[in-house]
């Protein structure tokens, strides 16, 4: 997969927060296969915590992918976004504006709007967005190469809630790169994701927050490439009723 | 001066952003800075002037999703 001409390999992109532990993380990234890790920006406190982090962070040789998440405008969005472009030293952005704090889905018009002011900055956006057409339009309109449709909720691990949309959104935009963000729970949800001819993942707390995430990481990475190999390998249609998969031909009368 | 950084009231003595940053002991290369809601690049910080009431917002790498 490319993205805004960088090859990619792995098909599963990793959030960094809510792990038990740093090293935890560490080992969860090394068992995902992940080459692109979401971080964050937060106030700093006195202990300089954030610098040490980001160091452990650079050292896994991810590429850094900073996100907006907890902003309502898109002032804030694009305000956050010019001090991650300096803090992680990336033009590469994962846009997040929130809408509605029940659901946390996104303002699909701050989004637009906040889009089209970073991409004219030279950013390189990744909106995480609904699975609505006309929104992924617009949005490739101002300026992105890329389309992040929302699986469910943040965080709600219900997995692909509307199938049918982001089939759509595959079927209508073939040629763009297109990362189901958010609302994995499962192995399984993130298989269905490839098999709808999705080209990537990003999931956090399925991982992070699971018994073992070490475990779950290597889980997601391995059903990732399930998924993506068996949309490469063309799935049968589905029917009605059933068909004999054993030939009749030959079948002998022993009635 | 005063002024409301990260949402705490402090007390600065520097009038450039750069020196007030120091002064508050922010490790200046590992953190990014906005001012009233508006991004100061590092490379203006030095040239920027901090007037009283200022809100100043001092942001660092955490875990996101």
């Amino acid at each position: 997969m490319q993205l805004y001409g960088t090859e990619v390999s792995s098909a599963l992109l990793l959030g960094t927060a809510q792990y038990p532990s740093p090293a935890v993380l560490r080992e969860a990234i090394a068992a995902s296969g992940t080459e692109i890790v979401t971080v964050s920006l937060r106030r700093e406190t006195a202990d300089g915590s954030g610098a040490g982090f980001f160091e452990q962070l650079r050292q896994t040789g991810c590429r850094i992918l900073p996100n907006t998440a907890g902003c309502h405008t898109a002032t804030e969005a694009v305000t956050t976004a010019q001090m991650a472009r300096e803090l992680f030293a990336t033009d590469w952005i994962k846009l997040e504006v929130i809408g509605h704090s029940d659901n946390l889905q996104p303002d699909v018009f701050a989004l637009v709007e906040a889009a089209r002011i970073l991409s004219d900055e030279g950013f390189k956006v990744f909106p995480y967005t609904t699975d609505d057409l006309v929104v992924g339009e617009r949005l490739l309109e101002a300026g992105c190469e890329v389309l992040m449709p929302w699986g469910a909720p943040i965080g709600s691990g219900q997995g692909l809630r509307n199938p049918d949309a982001l089939r759509a959104m595959r079927a209508h935009f073939p040629e763009v790169p297109m990362i189901v963000d958010a609302g994995i729970g499962r192995p399984s949800d993130a298989a269905q994701a490839m098999e709808l001819g999705m080209d990537a993942v990003l999931l956090n707390t399925a991982v992070a927050k699971a018994g073992d995430p070490v475990g779950m990481a290597r889980a997601m990475a391995l059903a990732i490439e399930a998924g993506r190999e068996g949309h490469r390998a063309d799935p049968i249609d589905r029917r009605d009723m059933a068909v004999p998969s054993t030939p009749i031909l030959g079948l002998a009368e022993l009635a | 001066m005063k002024i409301t950084v990260n949402a705490q009231p402090h007390e600065v003595a520097s009038a450039a952003l750069a020196e007030a940053l120091a002064e508050l002991g922010f490790p200046g290369d590992s953190v990014a800075t906005a001012l009233n809601g508006q991004f100061v690049p590092r490379t203006a910080r030095a040239a920027t002037v901090l007037t009283e009431g200022d809100q100043l917002e001092v942001l660092a790498p955490m875990q996101g999703g």
